[in-house]
């Protein structure tokens, strides 16, 4: 099946799941209504798709551009050797979009780190904890409305008084 | 006070928790394991990342798409010209550019050159821990010699910035095929003394041998990938998979292990640096010899920029010997002459006027390399997996986000999976296995 007919599949399968289809610098990218990635997810990865490996999952803050941020995930299919970029907007203000643990096993550290760099929350995600930075980091390093280079407060010992 | 940690909330009264790192020999770099013990088994583990954690992704938000290589050296720090080669290539896709043959070649030496010292380095890693000094000692000389070719042409065993967008930094060094034949001659004599020493070693296939093990199911599902996951039969190797550079045109197989466990990784890495050192030849023998440079007089740079005051020079410059192999004369062979992407030739920003107002164009803010708006994923084969960039441009001289898909992030997902159940003493294998980088890990 060919990148074309592989869209138009899955544009069939999934129609009001899809946005749009667009190509940049030659890969394909699909844009998916928040609401619906887990259910798009689950589908992709099944037959006739069978896209097994979720390689990334990473996230853009257009938050001062655009006032959302953006959800970039890339799927790899094995048995066809095709990748895909998938993408959802979230809202800037309090953003949340379904998890993808139960479905990639990869998907929980994954989530962690949008978590932390971003502040985009994971429904359902069983341990949504920073990964990257610490337990009280203030804020969420990789904003845009996070200044570069910005001090953090330190963390008192423990027994400190 | 309130538990932090998942395992703190639900360990049972009875069991012992055990700190494993950060600061631990068998933890290169940091990396901080919390056990759940019940005397030497483990009930269950969480481990704790980002102690390298330095802002990697954000940093290269402000650096210019020039200035940024520097960073990507430090992420697998142990083979940093296959961090080059991503990035660049993933510029190049933006930008549209053909990479000249010699560069192209060049790039292959050196990529493979890196996988084989990054498995070198993770094998003598994980061998000492297991007790077997030697090998370590044994695989640490081998690198020294494959780096001594490194460090001839790029003049850094480590921190090299060698592979720049549009081609490569300089020309080979001179005496570049004598000193690949030693490492090549040195590093296979090595790697019969390790099999010796370790194939059939029933020490180290007591904590190898079915330690560790991971299904393919699984595997895939942590998005493993590189030698960890060929090693549960998985042939999936991004130079086979989708070929960039000349890899399509070269010969070499890509070995598959079949239980996923600690010895198939060993015996995965072990196999496949026989066959970087196969693609080493077949690359030394298709890289011609570089063309002399033409003979003559050279003047000093203070010379020439004297003499240009009156006149415009023809004499060929002396340039510093931090700069060999990068005269004008070789730059057609060694980077993209069709866009303004590479520094422009020192000789010409040294003496002439439009070359000044290149070199300033160049480097200036704002100006320099701006690749169409847009966003753009690729990845080449690193030593441990597959090393993906994301970059999202919108048009300027900075990159609006850029995102490293690092492969021992979801390797090291894994490893709480992997050592539950199984005794302490299990862990320091099986983590060595995975080969976890920390500059790469934690950004």
């Amino acid at each position: 099946m060919g990148q074309e007919n592989l869209i138009e599949a899955i544009r069939a399968k999934l129609g009001d799941a899809v946005e749009g289809v667009s190509d940049s610098f030659g890969d394909a990218v699909l844009t998916l209504r928040s609401a619906a990635v887990r259910a798009v997810m689950a589908a992709l990865r099944e037959a006739p798709f069978e896209y097994a490996v979720l390689l990334d999952l990473t996230c853009v803050d257009f938050a001062a551009a655009e006032g959302r941020f953006e959800l970039v995930y890339h799927l790899y299919s094995l048995t066809r050797n095709v990748r895909l970029r998938l993408k959802a907007s979230l809202p800037a203000a309090d953003p949340s979009v379904e998890t993808l643990v139960g479905l990639w096993k990869n998907a929980e550290w994954l989530e962690r780190e949008v978590f932390d760099m971003f502040g985009v929350r994971f429904e359902g995600h069983p341990y949504l904890k920073r990964i990257l930075t610490y337990e009280g980091f203030e804020g969420h390093a990789l904003r845009k409305s996070y200044p570069w280079r910005l001090e953090q407060p330190r963390i008192p010992l423990k027994g400190d008084v | 006070m309130e538990p932090l940690t998942r395992i703190q909330r639900d360990a049972r009264p009875e069991s012992m928790l055990l700190n494993m790192g950060p600061s631990h020999p068998a933890m290169h770099g940091t990396l901080r394991i919390m056990l759940e013990l019940d005397g030497e088994k483990i009930l269950n583990a969480e481990a704790e990342i980002g102690y390298l954690h330095r802002g990697f992704e954000k940093t290269c938000e402000n650096k210019t798409y020039f200035n940024l290589l520097i960073y990507t050296d430090r992420l697998n720090y142990v083979s940093p010209l296959i961090n080059n080669l991503g990035y660049v290539m993933t510029m190049e896709k933006m930008l549209g550019v053909t990479v000249p043959e010699r560069a192209q070649l060049i790039r292959v030496l050196m990529s493979e050159l890196s996988r084989v010292s990054d498995h070198l380095t993770c094998l003598a890693a994980m061998a000492m821990e297991n007790g077997a000094f030697t090998v370590f000692l044994y695989m640490m000389k081998a690198r020294e010699f494959l780096w001594d070719v490194i460090e001839f042409t790029t003049g850094a065993r480590m921190t090299t910035s060698y592979i720049r967008i549009g081609g490569v930094r300089a020309d080979l060094h001179p005496d570049w095929r004598g000193s690949l034949t030693t490492a090549i001659r040195e590093t296979r004599q090595v790697l019969k003394d390790v099999s010796g020493l370790l194939d059939k070693n029933s020490i180290f296939l007591g904590r190898t041998r079915g330690v560790g093990a991971i299904s393919r199911e699984d595997a895939l599902s942590y998005g493993w990938t590189g030698p960890c996951l060929r090693s549960t039969g998985i042939p999936y190797d991004v130079r086979k998979a989708s070929p960039y550079l000349i890899y399509d045109r070269l010969s070499f197989e890509v070995p598959v292990g079949e239980f996923g466990d600690n010895y198939d990784r060993y015996s995965v890495r072990m196999r496949e640096m026989e066959q970087s050192l196969r693609l080493l030849e077949q690359v030394a023998g298709l890289i011609p010899d570089a063309a002399p440079l033409s003979a003559g007089p050279t003047i000093e740079p203070s010379e020439a920029i004297a003499r240009s005051r009156r006149q415009r020079t023809g004499e060929r410059i002396r340039l510093s010997p931090n700069l060999e192999g990068y005269e004008k004369e070789r730059l057609p062979g060694l980077v993209a002459t069709d866009k303004p992407i590479a520094v422009p030739p020192k000789e010409d920003t040294y003496t002439t006027m439009e070359g000044l107002i290149s070199h300033f164009l160049f480097f200036m803010s704002g100006k320099g390399i701006r690749p169409p708006k847009g966003d753009v994923y690729f990845s080449v084969e690193g030593g441990n997996g597959e090393v993906g960039f994301y970059i999202v441009s919108d048009g300027t001289d900075r990159p609006y986000r850029l995102h490293l898909r690092a492969p021992c992030f979801h390797l090291v997902a894994a490893l709480e999976q992997l050592i539950k159940g199984r005794l302490i003493a299990d862990v320091v294998p099986t983590f060595g296995s995975m080969n976890m980088i920390g500059g790469e890990l934690d950004r």
